[in-house]
């Protein structure tokens, strides 16, 4: 594209990033403030994984872009049009063939690499925002790892519902020590973070925050010793690649039949089907 | 296969955006509006765009709005957007509104003040009618008066308020002035900051504030020392040169507004000041800037906070339109996965309810957290 610089941010910008993205590495879990431009998609469309990719992107890089699971819906195919308008890398849609995987509300299936990356667009960075009057105050409680507040959240779900009800974004701490919003992924890909061969990388725009999982790092799901974090398993079915331990989005019936049910993660779903053909 | 929900976004994207290009042109027997029309007769349009863009350039703001369709927030979206990429070779020389080559100048609080007062090309004590005369597409105006005599520069006039110490002294900022766009912003702390987020601010957002924070619990009317509009020239210091060079010349509106402070325990009673600065003619948003600039800095004096006008992180979390909007028009992205959960949750805990001899759970109470 036409007077812009490669991958759309200007170098200073990129280096600036970077530099908070190491800072971030550095001590897992902890927030990074960062100056987070003005980007060409709306803020609350992924703002800050897209400038977290668009500082870490190369030539020989390729880029796989998700959104709820789905590559092909709207957003992801959006962001992955302005990563090709303004980079020339090349795209896919495959999790095994992607360098740098950005992703909304969702991990892929498909184990993750070390020689791999994935970028969280994060709307709130901030677990203790619901607890904390402000964010000076959410600051000191992170300092003092003063993390009673949200034990008390969970606890009085318990006392009410009988069962910790954080169905997404369910917060985790990260190498023992800071307290980690994993984003509003669901509470069945939190496991998956816990010891990941890839780079975690999480980008708040409007926020203005970046934070980070090094490789190989413990990300643990707060719990109770008598009420330990639990994904209950769903039992159900994908209809098209029979797959039973994937992520299934409910497809509403339009006669007012049953739903069924289908893999979320369009990749795995399509991936299983096509080793199903090969091997009958 | 059946009906697998959002695929192909691709080919949706593309034949959307043909859609909007047309219904952009619209009917092709008209013709098409050129950017010197909209830079030359919608100038106010012109100028909200460049002040919520944030870049002081009267062409590319009125190419955002022909691209917008005249959507004024939408053309704000696209100058910030532009304006990031730019390269920031040096950061002006603060501008000296004194110096303003002034076509506007209004105080009221001084009935003979110096420098005299000029109404300007302004809309006040207009009659708001309609004026058919403008439908036929060629209307000429009645001159306005000639003058060769400019109106002479004039002090500001809260230099008199001060010159009696009855105005707080203006803080003076201690080093470079911080920018919000390049660096993450801390506005409690930081006032230069806030300045910056108010003056890119949405200007509705910030009336209704100015109009909320006379509940304050100081209760004092808040005057307008001054409001002037006009062209100040902006200079930068380039580092090999020994002296600065002028670069050329912006039109801005200045609004300084002066409130009473009943005093403390260190400070005795006197005027405090807003300040708002905005591009272009503006006097609603400079001076509703003024009045929450003012507003924002309760905790500095010690003032009881009660309307959200005075809560800094209230408003500056709110002003920026870009980032308010962003926020609500994400609402329309697929949120299936939390809904998916969400809804897990709720028929999990309404069977168990159910299965239980207790009386059912009430459906407002099972809302476990809010959709992010």
């Amino acid at each position: 594209m036409n007077g812009y610089n490669f991958a759309y941010l200007d170098e200073g910008t990129k280096r600036m990033i970077r530099r908070a993205i190491l800072k971030a590495v550095a001590i897992p879990g902890h927030q990074i403030p960062f100056g987070s431009r003005e980007m060409p998609l709306p803020y609350g469309w992924g703002t800050g994984g897209i400038q977290v990719t668009a500082a870490i992107i190369g030539r020989p890089d390729t880029l796989k872009v998700i959104d709820q699971g789905s590559d092909e819906a709207t957003n992801p195919s959006s962001i992955r049009r302005f990563f090709a308008a303004v980079s020339k890398i090349s795209t896919t849609t495959r999790t095994v063939d992607a360098s740098i995987i950005q992703t909304r509300h969702r991990i892929p299936e498909t184990p993750l690499r070390a020689d791999q990356i994935i970028v969280y667009q994060v709307p709130q960075p901030e677990p203790l925002a619901k607890l904390a009057p402000d964010s000076v105050e959410a600051r000191r409680m992170h300092a003092l790892a003063d993390y009673g507040l949200i034990y008390v959240r969970l606890y009085e779900d318990i006392a009410r519902f009988g069962r910790i009800a954080v169905s997404y974004d369910y917060p985790v701490m990260v190498n023992n020590r800071y307290l980690m919003a994993p984003t509003p992924i669901p509470a069945f890909d939190t496991p998956k973070m816990n010891m990941m061969p890839a780079l975690q990388l999480f980008g708040a725009g409007r926020q203005r925050t970046i934070y980070a999982v090094p490789p190989y790092t413990s990300v643990k799901p707060l719990e109770f010793s008598d009420f330990p974090f639990d994904v209950e398993s769903h039992g159900r079915t994908c209809r098209l690649c029979g797959a039973t331990d994937s992520y299934l989005d409910e497809i509403i019936a339009q006669d007012g039949g049953d739903s069924t049910y289908v893999c979320s993660d369009t990749d795995f779903c399509e991936t299983q089907r096509s080793q199903q053909t090969e091997n009958p | 296969m059946v009906h697998v929900p959002v695929k192909g976004g691709d080919g949706a994207i593309e034949s959307a955006h043909r859609w909007l290009a047309e219904t952009r042109r619209g009917d092709l027997s008209v013709r098409e509006l050129e950017l010197d029309q909209i830079a030359g007769q919608l100038g106010r349009a012109v100028d909200r765009v460049m002040s919520e863009g944030s870049l002081y350039d009267p062409r590319l703001a009125a190419l955002a709005l022909k691209q917008a369709q005249g959507d004024i927030s939408e053309a704000a979206f696209l100058l910030r957007a532009y304006r990031t990429t730019l390269p920031r070779f040096f950061y002006s020389c603060p501008i000296d509104t004194e110096k303003m080559r002034l076509y506007r100048r209004v105080s009221g609080v001084f009935k003979d003040v110096p420098g005299g007062q000029y109404l300007g090309p302004t809309y006040d004590y207009t009659h708001r009618l309609l004026d058919f005369g403008l439908e036929s597409a060629d209307t000429e105006p009645v001159p306005a008066d000639e003058t060769d005599e400019e109106i002479p520069l004039a002090p500001r006039v809260n230099a008199f308020l001060s010159a009696e110490g009855l105005v707080e002294e203006s803080p003076v900022p201690q080093g470079e002035a911080k920018d919000l766009t390049r660096e993450a912003a801390d506005f409690a702390s930081h006032r230069d900051q806030r300045l910056q987020g108010l003056a890119r601010g949405d200007e509705g957002f910030l009336i209704a504030m100015a109009y909320a924070s006379k509940h304050d619990a100081t209760g004092a009317h808040p005057f307008v020392a001054e409001t002037r509009a006009g062209e100040v020239p902006v200079s930068v210091e380039v580092p090999e040169l020994a002296f600065s060079i002028d670069i050329g010349e912006i039109i801005v509106t200045e609004c300084q507004m002066v409130n009473k402070f009943k005093g403390s325990k260190r400070t005795p009673p006197q005027f405090t000041m807003g300040y708002g600065l905005v591009f272009g003619q503006n006097d609603r948003k400079s001076m509703a800037m003024a009045l929450v600039d003012r507003a924002t800095r309760a905790r500095e004096l010690g003032e009881d906070e009660n309307t959200p006008a005075q809560n800094i992180e209230f408003v500056m979390e709110l002003c920026d339109n870009v980032q308010t909007s962003g926020y609500l028009e994400h609402l329309k992205l697929p949120h299936y996965v939390d809904f998916q959960g969400d809804l897990e949750a709720i028929r999990r805990m309404r069977r168990e309810a159910s299965d239980s001899a207790e009386e059912p759970l009430q459906a407002e109470e099972s809302a476990p957290e809010a959709a992010a």
